[in-house]
């Protein structure tokens, strides 16, 4: 490979002066939510909040799929796991969120068939070569992992497979902004939203959020650069008292977005109220598989209706997840809750808002 | 989860009706499914999640990216000490 680079979203002197930039134009604090747990994660790895003016603050958004995943829908799994003649497939970040008594990875210390796969098509994949097993896909994610979970369904009925179904726990990131912009303890000035889920969807939707909430939407990406550009296109927008949606990682996202993936999305799911963990049901904010898909539902397949979660008592993710507290006012943060031994989703990925901060906190103070 | 790895597109085949590829990741090369982009071709760098790739980027930005990740240490001790100065 080349090495042979030009402008980078590396070269300190580059984010140096957009810092700067900044530094010169900002008259007044102002809370910006950063949606997507990656940009939590690369915001406390790269320290970028010491680099920039104390009058920035991030609030870190609910954007990690692993967090929001109910705990009714993880005891759904653990119970699904458990169950005899089960192979039960998922993403790895998975296999240590905890349930309400136990987690994926105890189902598994007990003899259950639980595997982590790569993509839902391992899991198809599986399903091919164990016909004799019920195999089960933990099909949770946000717009960015729907393309392919939605292509599972379609290749499982290609191949005319009887064994294979899904847990689905889609959560979608626009009514959710919503429902944090509309939250009377709402103190998000401006988002910058997330760039991989606009590389699937486009920014479309954003335009009449923006215009209903006044607020300025940035689409950013992932690395140090892209994230205080998205920061820079924010400020400058609250400093003039503007309200648009902008591109700031246009190298991967259009306003369209990936077309040919939505169709597919749309072609397998349909809208549906949802809960997430910590916050609670968020309306139209999630998709579950339409009637016709619905030998594919893992819900339909297994009895797991009757299913009482029961959450930490000492768990304040859900005020995390919303934006309302930091981990650090959080009792259990570090002492009894670790990523060894989580409490709560959001210590368990690390684009978990509570993880970031255990993971780097050392570096920050 | 919502992070997509650049890759390098080295080859094209179909499996049970999907278009599939094998995407070079700057060393390690992986198999994943091409049907959502299917202008697609040899050569052509994509950004790939969990075993799909989402769109197609341009190969400058897809090898800034991909010396990033392999960088990432270097780059956290650079900030860091643009901090501390
Ligand atoms: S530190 Fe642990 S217990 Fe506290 S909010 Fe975070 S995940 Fe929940």
């Amino acid at each position: 490979m080349e090495l042979n680079l030009k402008s980078s979203f590396r070269d300190v002197g580059l984010i140096q002066s957009r810092v700067n930039e900044i530094r010169k134009i900002i008259s007044h604090p102002w809370a910006i939510m950063e949606i997507c747990g990656g940009q939590t994660h690369a915001i406390m790895k790269y320290g970028l909040k010491q680099i920039l003016p104390p009058e920035v603050e991030f609030i870190h958004g609910p954007g990690c799929p692993v967090c929001v995943t109910s705990l009714e829908l993880v005891d759904k799994a653990i119970q699904i796991a458990s169950s005899p003649n089960v192979i039960f497939a998922s993403y790895g970040d998975m296999l240590r969120v905890p349930g309400s008594k136990q987690d994926l990875f105890s189902v598994r210390a007990n003899g259950g068939d639980v595997r982590v796969v790569y993509s839902p098509l391992d899991a198809v994949k599986i399903a091919v070569k164990n016909p004799e097993k019920e195999v089960v896909f933990f099909a949770i994610g946000f717009e960015t992992t729907a393309p392919a979970n939605a292509m599972s369904v379609l290749q499982a009925d290609t191949l005319g497979l009887k064994n294979f179904s899904i847990l689905v726990s889609h959560v979608c990131v626009p009514p959710a902004m919503r429902a944090i912009l509309g939250s009377p303890s709402n103190r998000v000035q401006a988002f910058l939203a997330a760039g991989h889920v606009c590389a699937v969807m486009g920014y479309w939707e954003y335009p009449p959020i923006s215009a209903e909430f006044h607020i300025p939407i940035v689409v950013t990406g992932f690395e140090p650069l892209d994230i205080i550009e998205g920061v820079y296109k924010a400020v400058v927008q609250l400093e003039n008292g503007e309200n648009q949606v902008e591109n700031a990682y246009s190298r991967v996202v259009t306003l369209e977005g990936n077309v040919a993936a939505q169709k597919v999305i749309r072609k397998v799911f349909e809208t549906c109220d949802r809960k997430w963990r910590g916050i609670g049901n968020i309306p139209e904010s999630g998709w579950r598989l339409r009637q016709e898909w619905e030998q594919y539902d893992a819900e339909n397949r297994f009895d797991v209706k009757s299913i009482e979660p029961q959450e930490s008592p000492l768990c304040i993710a859900g005020e995390i997840l919303q934006g309302l507290k930091k981990p650090f006012d959080c009792s259990a943060f570090e002492t009894v809750c670790t990523p060894e031994n989580p409490l709560g989703a959001t210590m368990v990925s690390s684009e978990g808002a509570c993880a970031a901060y255990f993971q780097y906190s050392f570096k920050q103070s | 989860m919502c992070l997509g790895v650049p890759g390098k597109i080295v080859e094209i085949y179909e499996n049970n009706g999907l278009k599939m590829g094998k995407i070079d990741f700057g060393g390690v090369t992986r198999e994943a499914c091409l049907e959502y982009v299917p202008e697609a071709q040899i050569g052509d760098y994509t950004l790939i999640h969990v075993g799909f790739a989402l769109n197609l980027i341009s190969e400058e930005e897809a090898i800034e990216t991909l010396q990033l990740l392999n960088q990432i240490a270097d780059l956290s001790e650079e900030i860091t000490q643009e901090k501390i100065e």
